[in-house]
């Protein structure tokens, strides 16, 4: 049974993951940039949430809180391509990189400013609620994230795969003038892409926020995510929940059986052999210019 | 207005145009000498750390600037510096002046085991695995305990060459002039490799990997030697940074220097050896500048900024954006701007460095 419950949490954590990746490999699929800000646009997300619902700041019903932050991230990650990407289109992806890194760093002092460094916990009515399965305790919560995931990587597969927006915004991402030409208004596309990704970093956050707890430098672990979504292949969105499970899952299982000190390296020691052995990841969809 | 008369190809690679580009440096030179004589020692200090962050700049500026590879981890490569340099002093017993050069050996030693089996990663790629080699590294720095003195971290000796003792409390003018010998080794070596056939390849392989191709530079071998270079003077760098904050542990060389220091060379302009001076100073003054300005807000508006930890990281990031956004050339871009406005004076036009407009293509689907 313990097997099973490392499996559970390392499911519900490896979930969390995969939406921040699954935040890199949509902004990537849909600008080309990578936004090494993910992970501290999750951290704000989840004070956000803390923020609306906890008895100690605003207090308001879990599901009204909800939809609330997520209207404040959609608006966030607006503001965000407004204010500072659109400036960079078209520049190199590594000037957009710094850019974002810098972005993180900012929202991780704002955090800082407005909510403290202690940690918080997300007062949602799943809070210390299990479900007893012969002989295994399963958290509420850890459920809860497991299942929202699911079904946010099966709407935005959908949404890429089937929809016309989806479809432009691929097209633009491809190339920018090409999309241009044949009518696709690339500006408004981008801004889309980060209304969704500010939204997905908003209900990351608020998964990450149910299940454990949240300080400002909770953002670093978007350099796990970055794990994921380069398991994944960087370019396709099962590919990143995926790869965000397998982080997930060697977490807790190295945590159990290797010695203490060693296993947090894992996922940064996978990371640095998926990207030496298949430097374009398991689901790749990269190839070769050629002279 | 100057205009330079070449009679020879040789001149366009001279290290200086002319002879008065050459004096400005000799002069240059001449006052970053007699600088102890000037200023206190705390100030003094500062200086000198803007030397190792500026050395540690170019290490960087090579790599990033020059070889176009993007490197998140290079506080990986100072910390491999550091730790190797009082290592081998203090279990080998070897003078300083052998083992700061042993020293950035290893790091280049580390920097071409990443750059090999890497050698066909992209610009994003890369920096994410150096990311990922950042923190191993910090992580295996707590494992190797032994060695390395874990979380408690360890003890640099005084550096000491000739019986002369280089403390940086006893003697700060000494380390000062050593740290600027090496600065200044580093440059000149730096401005030759530039104008090297080595130099012109790492702009090659920057600017279009297929046309350094088609000219027949050996790319991966081109990258894996800007690697060594690079870690070797960041080696350096860190070496000269152990001794002088004599304390360290794995926490001195964390994620967030690997970035910063990208950020610095970024601030201060890529692609030119003055960017990483620009940089090192904008990183090494702006603590300063931001402790004096505590004092003013306590006093004058009564908001304490101490309130606020993080306050210069957020400060640092925001004047990064702000360069991005209006000088992506970073502050030697707007130096050559303001320096050509007043060569040419009344020719300048505004759109003399204006950026040709670009469209991003994808490198995923052909």
């Amino acid at each position: 049974m313990e097997l099973f419950q490392l499996l559970l949490s390392g499911l519900a954590s490896g979930c969390v993951y995969g939406l921040i990746a699954l935040g890199f490999v949509l902004i990537y699929k849909a600008t080309e940039a990578i936004n090494f800000a993910q992970g501290d646009m999750m951290m704000f997300g989840a004070f956000v949430t803390i923020w609306l619902t906890n008895s100690g700041y605003n207090n308001l019903p879990f599901f009204f809180s909800v939809p609330l932050m997520i209207l404040i991230m959609g608006a966030f990650g607006f503001l965000i391509e407004r204010i500072f990407l659109r400036q960079v289109i078209g520049q190199s992806q590594i000037a957009i990189a710094i850019l974002t890194i810098a972005l993180g760093f900012i929202l991780r002092f704002l955090a800082g400013a407005i909510w403290g460094h202690e940690p918080h916990f997300l007062e949602s009515p799943m809070v210390g609620k299990n479900i007893y399965l012969n002989g295994a305790v399963l958290g509420l919560a850890e459920i809860f994230v497991i299942f929202v995931t699911i079904l946010l990587t099966c709407l935005l597969y959908f949404f890429f795969a089937k929809t016309k927006l989806g479809i432009a915004m691929v097209a633009a991402s491809q190339n920018q003038l090409a999309a241009f030409y044949v009518g696709i208004p690339v500006k408004r596309v981008q801004s889309l892409t980060w209304v969704i990704a500010g939204i997905l970093a908003g209900i990351a956050g608020m998964l990450f926020s149910a299940k454990g707890s949240v300080d400002p430098i909770t953002g670093l672990l978007g350099i796990k995510a970055f794990a994921a979504a380069v398991i994944g292949g960087f370019g396709s969105l099962p590919g990143a929940l995926i790869g965000g499970l397998i982080i997930g899952l060697i977490e807790p299982f190295s945590g159990r059986y290797l010695p203490s000190g060693f296993s947090h390296l894992v996922p940064y020691i996978v990371l640095v052999l998926v990207l030496i052995l298949r430097p374009h990841g398991l689901f790749s969809q990269i190839s070769h210019k050629k002279v | 207005m100057r205009v330079i008369f070449k009679t020879s190809y040789d001149n366009d690679i001279n290290l200086f145009k002319d002879r008065i580009h050459f004096f400005q440096y000799v002069f240059l030179l001449g006052f970053a000498l007699v600088l102890p004589f000037f200023v206190n020692d705390y100030y003094l200090g500062e200086v000198a750390l803007v030397l190792i962050w500026a050395i540690a700049g170019m290490g960087l500026m090579l790599l990033v600037g020059h070889s176009g590879q993007v490197s998140l981890g290079h506080a990986a490569f100072m910390a491999i510096g550091a730790y190797s340099v009082v290592i081998l002093q203090n279990r080998l017993g070897l003078p300083f002046i052998i083992s700061l050069p042993l020293a950035g050996l290893f790091s280049s030693f580390l920097g071409i085991l990443i750059a090999i089996p890497t050698a066909k990663l992209h610009g994003i790629y890369l920096a994410i695995l150096t990311l990922a080699v950042s923190i191993l590294v910090e992580d295996i720095i707590v494992l190797a305990d032994p060695l390395t003195g874990g979380v408690n971290g360890i003890f640099a000796p005084d550096i000491e060459i000739l019986s002369i003792n280089f403390n940086r409390y006893g003697n700060i003018d000494g380390l000062y002039w050593l740290i600027l010998f090496v600065t200044v080794v580093f440059i000149v070596g730096y401005k030759n490799i530039l104008r090297s056939p080595l130099g012109r390849a790492f702009s090659a392989v920057r600017d279009s990997e297929v046309s350094a191709l088609a000219m027949g530079i050996n790319i991966a071998r081109t990258r894996t030697l800007a690697f060594a270079i690079s870690c070797f003077i960041t080696g350096i760098a860190g070496a000269l940074f152990g001794h002088f904050v004599t304390v360290f542990n794995y926490e001195t060389f964390n994620v967030v220097l690997s970035i910063n220091l990208l950020l610095m060379i970024v601030i201060g302009g890529l692609g030119s050896i003055h960017g990483a001076f620009f940089g090192a100073m904008v990183i090494g003054f702006l603590p300063i500048i931001i402790s004096f300005f505590r004092d003013q807000f306590l006093n004058d508006i009564g908001i304490n900024l101490m309130n606020f930890p993080g306050i210069e990281t957020g400060i640092f990031s925001l004047i990064l954006i702000l360069f991005i956004l209006f000088e992506p050339f970073g502050i030697y871009g707007r130096w050559l701007k303001i320096r050509t406005y007043f060569q040419l004076f009344p020719l300048y036009r505004k759109d003399m460095f204006k950026r040709q407009k670009s469209y991003l293509k994808t490198e995923r689907v052909r």
